[in-house]
């Protein structure tokens, strides 16, 4: 039988939609895995990086830790915080938090950072509290680079959330991981396809919601490719 | 916690795995970067192109790397291909973006002084555009490097994996050693490539070090 033909037939199967161990159970534990991870980065980051860009204190620090990080395999963490934490939610959200607070922290900070001095020269001539500037000019302003750091984050940790599997959690990435063990090629492919739909999915949606979040007026001013660094 | 006697006794084995770990990344990487090189030149001209092509390497970059590599198994097996299919994909997106932005980034005067010089559409790009372009590009090349050292370790799961497979099998036999030796060899890894690369770009680029005119 070839790959395609136990691919469908291996999706076909009801028995792989149903209870603990089916389609619909891991991807929840998937979606509650990578939700929580999520929740919490931005929850640590947001805050830090707004601070750190509206005041420009502790900016190299902010962009080595968010660089360090970078350098910081998520499989790596993963496995070294196994022997630590053992089977369980906390190794893996751990690992899946240290994995985002890199691109959010650094995207928040530059995007503030970036925003025309003129522009918050202005609000601050207009009588604006700090706050007013931080909500009101900055954040609009920025915001097409802090959801761009917000949807890589979010489109690494479904990705990196596969690999708990590894260490004996659940998700999408059971099916891939047994599927190997267990020579099923038919459920390996499955599990990969189901993984790899997920995150195109989450990448669009995320790109859709920029779309609809940013001004339009922000969005005219951004047309030009943005390098990596 | 650590068994220090295993890392003294088992050297070999850990240099062998660095040398794996740093192999992979290199030819990933230099493969990517001619890949992304031929395409930058294709679509440079033909703007139209750069969406669709940046579209098809950014799902490739979307698809989380276990869900590749076990796509690849069932065609390519558990060998060094499948590895470097998957690693070289994942650069193509970040090299493509830096190597189109550097060259947006050269100015119309610019060309246009190198135009009057009598230079030819290829002299061009080869000593003009492309050198203006270099930080950048090697800015996507650390970006790229950085990335491809921590999916070298998910390889391990098809049998390659150099550090990744050091800390599986760490990981497999419940001997922690093996897991803190691959963490910290990989991230002294990251991290002392990336400073290689800054460096190399900035003697291969002593025009950027100065200041305008």
């Amino acid at each position: 039988m070839d790959i395609v033909s136990q691919t469908v037939g291996w999706l076909a199967d009801p028995a792989n939609w149903q209870g603990s161990a089916g389609i619909p159970s891991r991807l929840v534990e998937h979606a509650l895995l990578s939700g929580m991870a999520l929740a919490v980065a931005l929850a640590v980051a947001v805050p830090i990086g707004l601070y750190v860009g509206h005041t420009g204190r502790g900016g190299t620090a902010a962009t080595n830790v968010a660089g360090l990080g970078r350098a910081i395999p998520s499989y790596a963490l993963l496995l070294l915080f196994f022997p630590i934490f053992g089977f369980g939610l906390v190794a893996p959200l751990l690992a899946l938090v240290l994995l985002a607070l890199p691109a959010i922290l650094a995207n928040v900070y530059v995007g503030l950072r970036g925003v025309d001095r003129e522009l918050v020269d202005a609000g601050r001539g207009m009588g604006m509290r700090e706050s007013e500037i931080l909500i009101g000019v900055e954040l609009p302003a920025a915001l097409p680079v802090i959801l761009a750091g917000i949807r890589t984050a979010a489109v690494a940790i479904v990705a990196t959330a596969t690999l708990a599997a590894l260490i004996g959690g659940g998700g999408l990435g059971r099916f891939i991981v047994d599927g190997f063990a267990l020579q099923d090629d038919g459920m390996l492919v499955s599990g990969a396809l189901l993984v790899a739909i997920l995150a195109v999915v989450v990448e669009r949606g995320f790109t859709l919601a920029e779309r609809r979040l940013v001004s339009p007026a922000v969005r005219a001013g951004s047309t030009h490719l943005v390098p990596l660094a | 916690m650590i068994r220090w006697d295993w890392i003294f006794d088992n050297l070999d084995q850990i240099a062998a795995s660095v040398a794996e770990h740093l192999i992979l990344t290199i030819l990933a990487v230099w493969i990517g970067l001619a890949i992304s090189l031929v395409a930058g030149l294709l679509i440079y001209d033909r703007r139209r192109l750069y969406g669709p092509t940046a579209g098809f390497f950014g799902i490739l970059y979307t698809i989380p790397s276990l869900a590749l590599f076990a796509f690849l198994v069932p065609i390519t097996g558990l060998s060094l291909t499948s590895a470097l299919i998957g690693l070289v994909s994942y650069t193509l997106l970040i090299l493509l973006r830096n190597i189109m932005a550097g060259l947006d980034a050269v100015t119309p005067e610019t060309r246009e002084a190198a135009e009057a010089m009598g230079l030819s559409r290829a002299q061009r790009l080869v000593r003009v555009e492309l050198p203006l372009a270099l930080p950048v590009i090697v800015a996507g090349i650390r970006v790229a490097t950085v990335t491809t050292i921590g999916l070298v370790m998910v390889t391990a799961l098809i049998g390659q994996g150099g550090l990744g497979q050091l800390m599986l099998r760490g990981f497999n036999r419940s001997f922690p050693t093996m897991i803190y030796v691959g963490f910290v060899l990989t991230v002294a890894l990251a991290i002392g490539l990336d400073l290689l690369l800054a460096w190399i770009g900035r003697v291969a680029t002593p025009w950027a070090r100065k200041g305008p005119g």
